[in-house]
């Protein structure tokens, strides 16, 4: 499991009032611009791009699968070869079409769950970052409780208890049981913005408050929506997976879990079939960084502060080398450009 | 004060919760789980086993559900957690407290060490922003995007092996009885630094990338510059300024992921048959012992809770603004 | 006129590198002397805050300082370049000689000390030899000479008022008795009648201990109430300098004009209130020629072509002024 890496709850509440100036005007000149800076931040859309493959071959990937991934051949636990490129299993299974078929599966897990979870967060956080009192005391009673209460042993229990758990049920599990964290970052979020002036004007004015949520506080939200769906639909993964790797699984289908569930049943570590567990961790791990990539976007997008610092050494006129860091202004030309005349006074 | 006693009683309402989940979760089961069971394991359950089966899955036709509740926690009163079936006749309470020093040592030990690396590695990476640390960020995004027990299996593939300094399972040489002996002991910690490594890997990249972020919004806050203009040393404003406040959501942080980060350790018991509570989760599992699964259960979440209060400690003593003004 | 303390000569900030780079202060030469207020006046995105964090090298990525020289004139010893310093030899600099007030009272305390702590480690990194003791006590003085009683010490700054937690800004400057302390808009977040008591306060002060004070603020008002000379910042230049009652009675610019008529006259016959149309200007697209001339009633053939000089006017005083602006060209450009 991973701990939530969004930090952007952290980030935006209680920023003090910047005593530094900055270069202010320039911003709102570029307003305009910076709606598709998103996109034109590398990390951001490298993410995209290796996600935008991942979605392609949960599509295609059982009519590309080469083999039947529950196909039985002679070539057992082979290693990698043109025929098999990822190997075989025990029984003679090719590994390679176990992944792209298990593809589908791991994706629709992870978007049911985090669209399942990102509608709970966003429902139960901004609602009770919105309406204050009780309503909010209660729910935020209820999202620390789920929070506390550590989710893969309750996701056992749960699904331990239902026999023959379809993905459909799997997702809803998971997306039921991880909504906590983006309904704690929305709600302080909502709270935040609630005092801002806009929201109090159109209070102001007799707007109705389902009106205000949704045309005032949503547009602004989009970006702590968007980083919390990525970020559940990453621990969704890894909850499917972590399920079928201990045996909690669909019986119909295949995923990278149930992979590595067969691979430690039947001894691969023993018979030194890296082949076996290696390519589904990987798959697992570049899509969860693909994801990872996609929400720094976000953050950086929301807060600049946390881009990496770019271009950070400076030459100055001397040749020597300075970087650029708080506290320290580099100094690029150290002399009095034209010559300075006292003061005759 | 006011603070503290806050949060002893969302913690009591939290623990309140979770047994009552406990309760009811076996009841939304369909159908008769207790024949079926009792079909499985052919007559080797005795009348006690079943009986408690029945009180469990609320199958007992002749109370109602609130005095099936009320017995319910009686028995938790008493410690009574049911009878298992993995290790029948032995209780699961007792199969839990053989269990639960092996994961408290492993996973509280590891935890603690990955927060205070990971947030140490976290203060220079966002302190120096620009140097080769930054080069950091790539390979932690990558390792806290790895599932904890994968990492494991590939941590036994590599370094574990018969021939290898580190075992590749168990939390003992076999040969050997558990006790406080010069044998025993060197054997445990042998065992325990592979696991301990996969664990330490895993979550570090967590710690490291949330204080390296507390940092850089830190590092631009007012007082900050303030401390740079006194013409203090860049170790003071580094640590007593910058580190010493950005640690304070870090501190908070470590609470909420702590149910996030056991999730994952008990997994990695699993890899190694390491024989603390998430191997024996997966015995439960395998065998269908819902009395000692949800045993389980009930035990990790109040460790979570302690766990939760001391981090809330924690933080009261390091943030003066949640202390009562004096 | 007083020996000169703090000579700022051509001083140039940019915010960025290279073709994208914003030239937020421009070719700023300025003189403090010795136990005078020197106002810094202008609206936000003048430069003025900039110039002040400019010259104590304190400006935040991606400021950085791209040309100038700050010469700072100790009590003992020959003048220095403040610039050329090296990080040590900066951080030595800062506080015992020029020491800053900051905007924000209320973020500019660390929230987890105490304010004795804060005050004392000041004392702890200038002057090591100080016992324990004697930190203390020196602590407590401050905070009595800026009215806040010594039993205060071991508070955390959320327990003062914004008030309070200025006074304990004022005094942690003072602590190291420096020859500079500049403000940037010491008073912004207070309300006004806490404004002139801490304002009046720290004359007071400066009488008794004989600092000089660069005091910036937006608030034209209060220069003309409290400062000895105000230079008038517009676009990243200066525009106008002179002694503050000159440019109360008589400002030679017309942007100084402007200023001066947005808020009601404080003594004397009333004035008519009148904005600046306009707003102030991007300084990433800086009109070409004087940077004002868009917003300028009086704007003329030079002035959207030629920047002017900051020099003397032609007028009977201008031997102690200067002003940039083609309806007064320099008879002897300064700086």
């Amino acid at each position: 499991m991973t701990i939530p890496t969004s930090s952007i709850e952290q980030v935006i509440p209680g920023q003090g009032a910047m005593a530094q100036p900055s270069a202010e005007p320039a911003k709102t000149a570029k307003a305009k611009r910076q709606r598709f800076l998103f996109v034109r931040n590398g990390k951001a859309a490298t993410g995209l791009i290796v996600f935008g493959l991942y979605v392609l071959f949960a599509i295609i990937g059982p009519w590309i699968a080469p083999y039947d991934p529950s196909g039985r051949s002679n070539d057992l636990v082979q290693g990698p070869s043109a025929a098999h490129w990822f190997g075989t299993t025990h029984l003679g299974q090719d590994i390679f079409s176990q992944i792209l078929v298990g593809t589908r599966s791991v994706m629709y897990v992870g978007f049911l769950a985090g669209l399942i979870a990102t509608t709970l967060s966003v429902l139960i956080g901004v609602t009770a970052g919105y309406l204050g009192g009780k309503t909010d005391d209660s729910l935020s009673a209820l999202t620390n409780v789920i929070l506390v209460i550590p989710a893969i042993p309750l996701m056992i229990i749960i699904t331990s208890v239902l026999n023959n758990a379809s993905d459909t049920l799997i997702a809803v599990v998971i997306g039921l049981t991880s909504w906590s964290w983006n309904a704690r970052v929305l709600r302080a979020q909502t709270l935040s913005l609630r005092r801002r002036d806009f929201v109090e004007a159109s209070r102001a004015s007799g707007e109705t408050t389902w009106r205000i949520i949704v045309f005032e506080l949503m547009p602004n939200l989009t970006a702590v929506i968007a980083s919390g769906l990525v970020g559940t639909v990453i621990y969704a993964v890894l909850s499917e997976i972590t399920l079928a790797f201990i045996g909690i699984t669909s019986n119909d289908g295949w995923n990278w879990g149930t992979i590595l569930f067969w691979a430690q049943g039947q001894q691969a570590l023993g018979q030194h079939a890296w082949w076996w567990f290696v390519p589904a961790g990987l798959a697992i791990a570049c899509l969860g960084t693909a994801l990872s990539l996609i929400n720094f976007g976000i953050d950086e997008f929301v807060s600049p502060r946390l881009r990496s610092a770019g271009k950070t050494k400076l030459k100055t006129a001397s040749g020597h080398t300075v970087r650029m860091r708080i506290g320290f202004t580099p100094v690029l030309e150290n002399s009095a450009a034209t010559p300075v005349m006292r003061e005759a006074k | 004060m006011k603070y503290f006693l806050q949060r002893i009683g969302f913690y009591v309402f939290t623990a309140w919760a979770a047994i009552t989940l406990n309760f009811f979760i076996p009841r939304m089961v369909p159908g008769d789980p207790v024949q079926s069971l009792i079909a499985k394991y052919k007559g080797q359950l005795s009348t006690d086993a079943m009986q408690s089966l029945y009180i469990l899955f609320g199958l007992d036709k002749h109370k109602s559900m609130w005095a099936e509740y009320v017995d319910y926690w009686k028995q938790i009163f008493h410690g009574d957690l049911g009878l298992s079936f993995t290790f029948f006749p032995a209780p699961v309470s007792q199969v839990i407290s053989q269990a639960l020093p092996w994961t408290l040592l492993l996973v509280g030990v590891t935890t603690i060490i990955s927060f205070f690396l990971g947030t140490s590695l976290g203060v220079l990476a966002g302190w120096r922003r620009g140097s080769w640390t930054d080069g950091l960020l790539p390979v932690t995004t990558f390792f806290s995007s790895v599932p904890y027990f994968w990492l494991g299996i590939i941590a036994i593939y590599l370094l574990a092996g018969p021939d290898s300094f580190f075992p590749s399972s168990g939390g003992f040489d076999s040969g050997l009885v558990p006790a406080w002996d010069q044998y025993f002991i060197p054997s445990a910690i042998q065992h325990s630094l592979l696991p301990a490594l996969t664990i330490l890997i895993s979550s570090v990249s967590g710690w490291i990338l949330s204080m390296r972020n507390m940092m850089v919004t830190v590092a631009s806050e007012d007082y900050i510059t303030v401390a740079h203009a006194k013409g203090l040393s860049e170790r003071r404003v580094a640590l007593s300024y910058a580190a010493r406040n950005a640690l304070l959501p870090n501190v908070s942080g470590f609470a909420l992921s702590l149910g996030f980060i056991v999730g994952g350790t008990l997994l990695v018991e699993i890899v190694f048959s390491y024989p603390g509570l998430g191997f024996t989760l997966l015995q439960a599992l395998g065998a269908r012992d819902y009395p000692l699964m949800q045993g389980i259960f009930l035990i990790i979440t109040i460790a979570v809770l302690v766990a939760n209060l001391l981090a809330d400690i924690a933080y009261l003593l390091l943030d003066p603004r949640t202390r009562k003004d004096g | 006129m007083a020996e000169p303390v703090l000579e700022i000569r051509n001083l140039n900030v940019d915010y960025g590198l290279g073709d994208r780079a914003v030239h937020a202060v421009r070719d700023v030469s300025l003189t403090l002397h010795k136990g005078e207020v020197l106002g810094l006046a202008g609206e936000s995105g003048s430069g003025k805050s900039t110039l002040a964090y400019g010259l104590t090298r304190l400006l935040a990525p991606p400021g950085v300082i791209t040309g100038g020289q700050v010469i700072y004139h100790p009590a003992l010893g020959d003048p220095y370049d403040v610039l050329a310093l090296s990080d040590n030899g900066l951080r030595a600099w800062r506080w015992a000689e020029t020491a800053i007030v900051f905007q924000g009272a209320m973020n500019s305390l660390n929230p987890v000390h105490k304010i004795s702590t804060q005050l004392m480690d000041v004392l702890k990194a200038h002057e090591p030899s100080m016992s324990a003791h004697s930190r203390a006590a020196r602590a407590r003085e401050m905070l009595k000479l800026v009215g806040i009683s010594a039993d205060r010490m071991d508070a955390y700054p959320h327990q003062l008022s914004g008030g309070m937690r200025q006074r304990v800004m004022i005094g942690m400057a003072l602590i190291l008795q420096p020859q500079v302390v500049i403000m940037d808009e010491p008073t912004t977040a207070l309300d006004v009648v806490m404004q002139r008591q801490i304002l009046g306060q720290l004359i007071e002060l400066r009488e008794r201990l004989g600092f000089s004070v660069i005091f910036i603020t937006h608030d034209l008002s209060l220069l003309v109430e409290f400062s000895n000379r105000i230079a008038i910042m517009y676009g990243g230049r200066i525009v106008e300098e002179a002694p503050a009652n000159t440019i109360y009675r008589d400002a030679l610019h017309p942007y100084s004009k402007g200023l001066l008529s947005s808020f009601p006259a404080l003594r004397g016959p009333r004035r008519e209130l009148a904005g600046i149309p306009g707003s102030p200007p991007d300084l990433a697209g800086m009109p070409a020629g004087c940077s004002f001339h868009p917003r300028c009633p009086k704007a003329f053939e030079p002035c959207d072509s030629a920047i002017p000089v900051l020099g003397r006017p032609d007028t009977p005083d201008g031997a102690s002024r200067s002003v940039a602006c083609w309806l007064h060209p320099a008879e002897q450009p300064v700086g």
